[in-house]
Formats: structure tokens, sequence, C-alpha cells
């Protein structure tokens, strides 16, 4: 049973990631298509030509209309100058995606939030809230138990996964104990014993 | 299997009386040489394990495992579902490359022969078949958008030191002003939308009180990101500092490192790598791109079976996974597919290589579609230009090979020294607080510097370009006269003052960057090499680029300038110089060969510059190689005791196999298990005993034949298993790992069957055989022990830590260096 249920997980889980990366794709391929107006631009650096000085011009034009003629608006010299002014100007096509700049500093702003304030909540509400509930929850072994059995703490460990369990706060609750000790074991070796990542 | 066990049907009854005969004939010999001259033993040995099935059934239904009393039941013995966690491994420990291959042939066996049955049977072998590319395909997208991610937030927060834009918050410098219509020509950095610090704070940006708020709130905003970057990675993910791709390298030679590519370290470096950058310290962030990629192909392995249970192809996909993040990391997926070839991988088989490329490309696409830097280029300092080199160039690219060689000595051995300090003193115990200090002082001593100030990629983007006319850098302040203009071919200039300021502040930004990335790099915060060692390379480069530029032009009537430099064009391009001195110094600290010269070229998008980028990649490689043997990557994995077998170097000495096998002379005997005379409180007292991760199993004690090697994990395991699971199983429980239960007399406990957690061929040599060849078995099968025997006779056993040990004393460096097995 466990292992039908492991491989169903597995399964939907391969199902949701192909769905995500398609989504991801398409959502990029729309972005592109419905580029927004102010996100192309053509411009052009024009260099000082006898009185005029220099100067830079953009403008919101598609790749096609991107040369000196149409994008240098009010021409600052006539006729026969023209041409000679249009062939020191460099015009280059550049687009961007805004949409895409400002939805990924968003996401990434929030994670980072999340972390943070996941972070002071590990570090300093939780043992507040332990203390203020001695007796009522489990503590955390102390490290030397941890460090001394290995070779058996990791065949306990692989038995004690196949065991089922009851409800699904005990499951988050056991999770995140387990996670702390992987996570202060892996603080030992790499801060503490200087064992690993020097 | 059944037919193999219904043939062994010959004398069945007579086994006792053989069994007697042979005993005593054992017990009256007492040298190897009597052993091998009575013929008759041999045969009696085979005898004894060759009992046919049903006969042992009728007399002692109640010792199998299981329990089974029908026939059926005992052939579910061979196919019943291994107890979870047998063939699993412990945390710093080597795989067995041999076993996973092998099992993983017998999987595709099995399901090659199933898929003939059923049309369901039929879609799993080919949905297997496909799984590989399905998988590398997920990689690639999952590691070109958190490419993204990384480097759209890494402009944005390094621009965040010095101001934000006030038309929306998350454009940061060059996209605040993209749409601007008030940047002048003169000054094109300026507009009003994207504001400074000391503009929001007192109003005004001119004047010494101005210059000092921007300058503590540079500092400030430094140090915020980097604080919150190593509280970050110690609350959450200690694994995610560091570079990652020394312990990339150990993983992929076999080694476990629980967690290293899990989850939350993927996240966590992503987080910090951001943070860290953005801190305006001297790293960059390709190396932990490549662990980033990797954690990527370690966590979509899970989804699939093939590659969760089998560790050997699951560091199949972690190459490719590898190749795919150099590829974002710098755009380029050939490169990445050679780096990953050349440098991280340990075996890589040519089907490995075209998925790797496949991921690579994949990522590659992915990070362009998401176009962060606009112009749909893929890494910030893509060059365009095509300019010619001349022969007489090839001096100075030689020259700056040198400089690149002689770097990179020097910074392995103050950068391992620093972080053998880090490692042994009292200042491994602060890391926040060195962190601290670092940020501090960088930004402290960068900001007055405005080459120092940018980011190191703007920095190395601004030196690889060539200037044309119209740039209004300081260093392309040349005295321009625009009224001649031959089309296309820029003339020959004179440096102006623009130019001769920026080289004196390149210099001392040459200066700061070779001190401070030293105690940069092994930092607790994710740190790359890449981008600083270029930076290194790039500033030398331009130096002596622009020198020699402005020595063609006013000494043009030499005769190398003469007649190589046509009169009044521009021969001398400082941009390339940049770039090979860029190669150079890489080369020189990574010893990259190849790939480095693939990457360059494809960062530049021409074969025009293969040649000088190979003359100074081979002649710093020469120089770094003459002043020390490993690249930092290697230098690294020695510091920290990783049991890396090294695959390029010759083992040239003229040691034996018993020269280095254990026990030594003074050591007590090997221990060893026998096959089925030892209780289960025997091996339970052995395993607390002793701390070998494995045991051969030899058919008794006095003879030393050797049956097979069972490793400690699976015994544990196993025993601990069957104390729960089987009934009757008590400490005086016979164990045996042979066939049929050995015949024990009435009213014992029922025996315990652990035959299929051994290994029934485990690698021997004999005890002459030169180590030359033992050290080539072990790099080549990827084994983790060896087992000499003497004269058919089980002697002793060699691990993959006594060889390196060996290597090492070899070697004349200290063999207790080496930590784990």
């Amino acid at each position: 049973m466990a292992t039908l249920w492991g491989g169903l997980l597995r399964l939907g889980s391969l199902l949701s990631l192909s769905c995500l990366a398609l989504s991801v794709l398409l959502l990029v391929q729309l972005s592109d298509a419905a580029k927004n107006f102010e996100d192309v631009r053509c411009k052009c650096i024009c260099p000082p030509y006898k009185e005029n000085s220099g100067h830079i011009y953009n403008k919101n034009i598609s790749q096609k209309d991107c040369d000196c003629l149409h994008v240098v608006d009010p021409m600052p010299v006539r006729g026969p100058d023209v041409e000679a002014y249009c062939l020191r100007c460099e015009c280059k096509y550049e687009e961007r995606s805004s949409v895409t700049i400002k939805v990924t500093i968003i996401i990434y702003l929030s994670i980072l939030g999340l972390l943070l304030l996941y972070m002071v909540y590990l570090t300093l509400v939780e043992p507040i809230l332990k203390r203020r509930l001695f007796g009522h929850s489990q503590l955390i072994q102390s490290d030397d138990d941890v460090g001394d059995q290995q070779p058996f703490a990791n065949a306990h460990d692989v038995l004690a996964r196949s065991r089922s369990r009851a409800n699904v706060l005990n499951k988050v609750e056991y999770a995140q104990q387990r996670w702390k000790l992987q996570v202060q074991e892996q603080r030992k070796s790499v801060f503490d014993r200087h064992v690993v990542l020097s | 299997t059944t037919n193999l066990l219904f043939s062994f049907c010959t004398g069945a009854m007579d086994n006792r009386g053989f069994q007697q005969g042979s005993f005593s004939s054992f017990r009256s010999s007492s040298s190897d040489e009597d052993l091998m001259d009575v013929p008759g033993t041999a045969m009696d040995f085979s005898m004894r394990d060759d009992v046919p099935p049903l006969d042992r059934e009728v007399e002692e239904g109640k010792s199998y495992n299981g329990g089974g009393i029908g026939s059926s039941y005992r052939i579910m013995d061979f196919l019943e579902e291994p107890i979870p966690g047998v063939g699993t491994y412990d945390d710093f420990n080597t795989i067995d490359w041999v076993r996973e291959k092998s099992r993983d042939r017998d999987r595709h066996r099995e399901i090659t022969n199933k898929s003939k049955e059923s049309t369901w049977a039929l879609i799993h072998s080919v949905s297997d078949a496909f799984s590989g590319w399905l998988l590398m395909l997920l990689i690639g997208l999952l590691s070109g958008s958190l490419a993204g991610l990384i480097d759209i937030s890494a402009h944005w927060m390094t621009d965040l030191k010095e101001g934000i834009c006030t038309g929306g918050f998350w454009f940061n410098h060059e996209h605040c002003c993209w749409n601007s219509e008030h940047v002048t020509f003169e000054d094109r950095d300026k507009c009003p939308e994207w504001n400074s610090w000391s503009q929001l704070i007192i109003s005004t940006d001119e004047g010494a009180f101005a210059y000092i708020v921007n300058y503590f709130m540079y500092v400030l905003w430094a140090l915020l990101f980097a604080f919150l970057a190593v509280s970050l990675v110690k609350v959450f993910a200690p694994y995610a500092c560091g570079s990652g791709i020394p312990e990339i390298k150990t993983i992929l030679s076999g080694f476990i490192i629980r967690g290293y590519l899990g989850k939350w370290t993927l996240v966590i470096k992503t987080i910090t790598l951001v943070l860290a950058v953005s801190s305006g310290l001297s790293l960059g962030k390709e190396g932990p791109l490549v662990h980033v990629a990797c954690c990527c192909g370690n966590i979509l392995c899970h989804c699939f079976n093939k590659y969760r249970k089998n560790e050997a192809k699951r560091r199949e996909v972690l190459s490719a996974a590898a190749a795919a993040g150099v590829s974002v990391a710098f755009g380029a997926p050939i490169g990445g597919v050679l780096f990953s070839l050349e440098e991280v991988s340990y075996y890589f088989p040519l089907k490995t290589l075209w998925r790797s490329f496949f991921a690579a490309l994949v990522a590659a696409f992915t990070l362009r579609s998401i176009n962060p830097f606009g112009n749909s280029r893929l890494v910030l300092f893509y060059v365009e230009f095509h300019t010619p080199w001349h022969l007489f160039e090839l001096v100075p690219f030689i020259l700056l090979g040198i400089f690149g060689g002689l770097w990179g000595a020097l910074f392995i051995r103050t950068n391992i020294a620093w972080c053998r300090k880090r490692k042994t003193t009292q200042l491994g115990k602060y890391p926040v607080v060195e962190v601290l200090v670092v940020t501090a002082i960088t930004a402290i001593l960068a900001f007055p510097n405005e080459y120092t100030r940018m980011s190191t990629s703007e920095l190395i983007s601004e030196l690889f370009n060539d200037c044309g006319l119209l740039d209004s850098s300081k260093l392309c302040d040349y005295e321009n006269h625009f009224n001649t203009s031959k089309g296309g071919e820029l003339p020959d200039r004179p440096a102006g003052m623009g130019v001769y300021s920026a080289m004196w502040q390149l210099a001392l930004t040459l200066i700061l960057k070779i001190v401070i990335t030293i105690f940069t790099f092994g930092m607790k915060i994710p740190s790359g090499l890449f981008i600083p060692s270029m930076a290194v390379g790039a500033i030398a480069g331009r130096l002596l680029g622009v020198g020699m530029e402005q020595l063609a032009y006013y000494h043009h009537d030499w005769a190398i300038f003469n007649s190589w430099c046509s009169q009044g064009a521009d021969c001398i391009t400082p941009g390339l110089y940049a770039m090979v001195g860029a190669a150079a110094c890489l080369g020189g600290v990574t010893r990259m060969t190849v790939s480095l010269v693939v990457i360059m070229f494809e960062l530049t998008g021409g074969l025009e510059y293969i040649v000088p980028l190979m003359a100074a990649a081979m002649t710093s490689k020469w120089v770094a190689d003459a002043l020390g043997r490993e690249g930092i990557y290697d230098a690294h994995i020695r510091l920290n005791g990783y049991p890396f077998l090294e695959a390029k170097e010759e083992f040239a000495h003229k040691t034996l196999a018993m020269d280095v096998m254990k026990p030594r002379r003074n050591d007590p005997l090997l221990t060893v298990l026998t096959q089925d005379s030892m209780t289960v409180e025997d091996v339970e007292t052995i395993i607390s005993e002793t701390t070998y991760s494995g045991f051969p199993v030899v058919v008794s004690r006095e003879s030393q034949r050797l049956v097979g090697f069972v490793l400690r994990r699976d015994l544990i395991i196993s025993i601990e298993n069957a104390r729960k699971k089987q009934d009757g199983v008590v400490s005086t429980s016979i164990i045996y790992f042979t066939e049929h239960s050995p015949p024990m007399p009435p009213y014992t406990p029922p025996t315990l069957k652990l035959r299929n957690i051994l290994d029934l061929s485990p690698f021997t040599v004999t005890d002459l055989t030169p180590m030359e060849i033992v050290v080539d078995i072990f790099r080549k099968l990827g084994l983790r022990q060896c087992l000499i025997t003497h004269n058919g006779r089980l002697l002793g056993i060699i691990t993959k830590k006594d060889v390196l040990k060996h290597i090492a004393q070899m070697a004349n460096k200290d063999p207790d260096s080496i930590l784990f097995n």
C-alpha cells in the first residue's frame, strides 16, 4: 500500500512538474507576443556636428524602422547636411520585457521575505514558545546521541520511515523535527568540526 | 533460477557423511600446500553446497527465512521484495559502482523481457527508455529559469546599493533610464527617474555631504546583504556555502554527501547567491550555478524510479546537469559540456555526452526566452568585434599567459593557506563576523574607485568592449576627430586624459582584487571563482593592450608596427588583450584547457581569436603547473580530505599490493565472517567492536577460502529486520550465507539466511600484484575495496582509503589528511 501511494505521489509530482514547465514556456511565449509598446526602442547616438552638440534619440518603433531618418525627429540640420549627419549616427534596436523583470523581482522578494520571517520564527519565537509549553511538547534529543551512534541511527532512520503515522499534523511535526536534526548535523560538520566545506 | 535449483540433484543424502570426512581432513592439514594436495576435498566442498531443495525441505522446513513450507514459497525467496534500506549507503561513504551498474542492467533486462507480455508492459518499457530525455528536458527548463531569476535579481540588487528607481522600484539603473527622454550625450547615465540615496535623503546629489551619504548607504546595504546571506546559510542550509564544485566533483566520483543536493540547499543557494553577489564582494556566480543545476538534477531524479534508486545512473544525470549549469552561466552550451567532461565528471559515458548537450541547449534556450539582458544576449559580456590580430601580438599574449600562470599559482597557495587557517584556528569559530568584516573592508575600499564600485561583471564587460567612436566611458576617452572617418575603420588615436586616469584607477583595482579574492573565496556564503579571476586577467590585459596601442601610435615607424599595421588605422584591439588575459588567469587558477578555450570563443562568437586564446591558455597552464601541481578545485578536495582518486595522474612507484594491504604485519588478523557457523550474537559483537564498513565471508576460519563480501550497513539492517519480523530469531540463531541452511540438531532456534545481501563476486587480486595495476583497477572500475589473496587463500583487504593514503605517502604528503572512506 505504501509503495502504491509512493508511486502515485511520484507520478503526480512528475505530472505537475511537467505542467509547470509547459506553463512557464507558454507564459514566456505569451509575454513575447503581447509585447509592451514601450518595451521596444530604437536608440540613435549622434555625435557633435558643426554647431550642433551631440544628442541621443529614443523612439519606440519596430526593428524595420530603426534608422536615422525615422528616429531623429526634430532633425537639427537641413537639406544636404542630413546625409552627412546621419552617417555619423549609430542606431541600435533594443527590446526588453518589463513584465518579466517586475514578476521576477516580486517573486524573489516574496521568497526572501518568507525565509526571513521563518528564520526569525525559528531563532527567536519558537524557543520562547517552547519554554512556555515546557512539559507538553517533545524536546529535541541532545546532540550526543545523534553523533555517536551514527551507523545504527541511520539504520533506525531507514526502518522508521516505513512505519505508518496517523494524522497529518503529526507528520508535519515529525518531518520538521527530522529536518531540524539534519540541519544541526550539517551545521556541526561545516561550522564546528570543519570536516566538509572548509 | 528455478531450473538451476532442481538441477543440483546429486547425492543429497550423503551430505552429512561428506561433511564429516571433509572436516577431519581439514583438521589434519596445517599448511597451504597440504590443503591443495588433497584432491578429494575440493569436490567435497562443492558437494556440500549442492543439495537439492526437495530433500532439505522435508528435513528442515522451519529453518528457512520467511518460514515457508511449500516449494512455491521457497521460490519466492529469490524474488521477494528486498528489505527497505538494503543496498543504500551511509552518509560520507563511497558507492559501489559495479553493484549499481549491474543492478541497472538487471532492471533493464527485466523490463525488456516483460515488455513482450502485455501492452502495458510495452508502454512501460518505452517510457523507461524516454525517461532519460524527459528528465534532461526538465533539468534544462528548471536550471534556465533559476538562472534567469538569479541574473535579474542580482542586477537589481546590485544597483540597489546606489539608489532606487521612482518609476517602478523593480527597475535597475539601466532599465530605469531606458525610456527616459532626458538622457544627454555627455552624461549618459543620469536620468531624473533614477534617484541615488543622497537625492532621496538630503535631496541633492552634489557636494561632499552627498558623497558621504552615498558612501554610508553603500556600505550599509553591502553589510545588510552579506549579513542576510550568511544567516540564511547558517540557519537553513549550511551546505549551501562555498563554490560547490569540489564537493560535486567528489560526489560524481562516487562519494555520498546526504543533503548536499537537496531542496533546502537549492532554495538557500539561489537566494543567498543573489545576496552575496549584490553585496559587492569579490566573488562570482558561475560555480554556485553549477551547484544549483546539480541540485535541480538531483531533485528531479526523484520523480523517476530508474534514477532514484540507482546511484550510478543518478551520477550520469548530475554530469549532464553540471553541463547545463555552466551553459547558463556563460551562454556556452558546448563549453558547458566540455567543462562537465573535463573538470567535474569522473565517468563520462558517450550516452551522457549527447544528453548533456541536450540539457545544456534546453537550459540556454530557456534563459534566452526569459531574456534577462535584453537584445537576446545570454551573458553580460558578449563581445561583437571581429577585428583581426597580428602575429607579433603573440608575444604580449604569451606574456599575459605567464602572468595568468603566476597569478594562478600564487592564488592557489595563499587561498589554501588561508582556508587551512580557517579550518584549524579560532578564525573558523566566527563565520558571521568574518563575512561582515570582509564585506566591510571590501565596501569601504571599493566605493571611492569607480571601477571597483561597479559590479565585476559590468567591469569585465566594459574591459572586453572595444572603443567605438561614440562610446562615452572614461576608458574610451580618446581624442576623437569626428571630421575624419573612413567608412568603418577606426583611426589611430592618441589617448586622452580620461584614458590615463582610467589606467591608474584600473591598476589600483587590480591590486585590490588580487588581494581581497584570496580572503573571499571559501567564506561561508556561496562564492564562485570564475568572475574574479577573469576580472584580474581582463584588467591586466587591458592595461597591456592600451600600452601596446599607444606604443603603436607614437612609434608607428618601428619595424614591427610598420610591416603589419597600415598607416593611420587602428592596429591593436585592447579589448582582445582583455579577453586573452581573462582566459589566461582563469586557466591558471582552474587548469582548464579545452573547455576554457571553447567557453571563451563561444563568448566572443567568432573563431578568429582561437589561436591567441590557446596560446595564452597553454602558457598559463604550463607556468602554473611548474609552480604547483593542482588546480584550485583539486587543492580544496585535498584540503577537505575527500576520498577522491585522481584519474589523471600516473602512479609510478614499484610497490606491491601486499605492501599496502591491511592487516599489516603486527595487526590482528583480518576480521572475517564464516559462511554458516556464526551466531547472530557473534556478528553483532563484531559489528559493535569494529568500524569496518564491510566484512569478507569465508568458508571457514581454517581454510580462509573466499565466498563473498558483505557490507556492514546491509548486515545491520537485515539483522534488525529479522529480529523484528521473523519469529524465532534470537541471539543464538545461526546466520548462514549459503544457499541452504546448514544441518542443525533439533530444538535449536531457527536460522537466519542472509545470502541475498552477500556480494558473490568481490574483486580479488593476488598479493604480488603491482600497485600500479591495483590503482588502475580502482580508478577504472570505481571499487571501494579489493580483497587480496595468496595462493587462493584470503590474506587481506585494500580499501580506497588505503590506496589514497599510499598515494599521498608516495608523494611525500601527509597520509593522515584523508578523512573519509
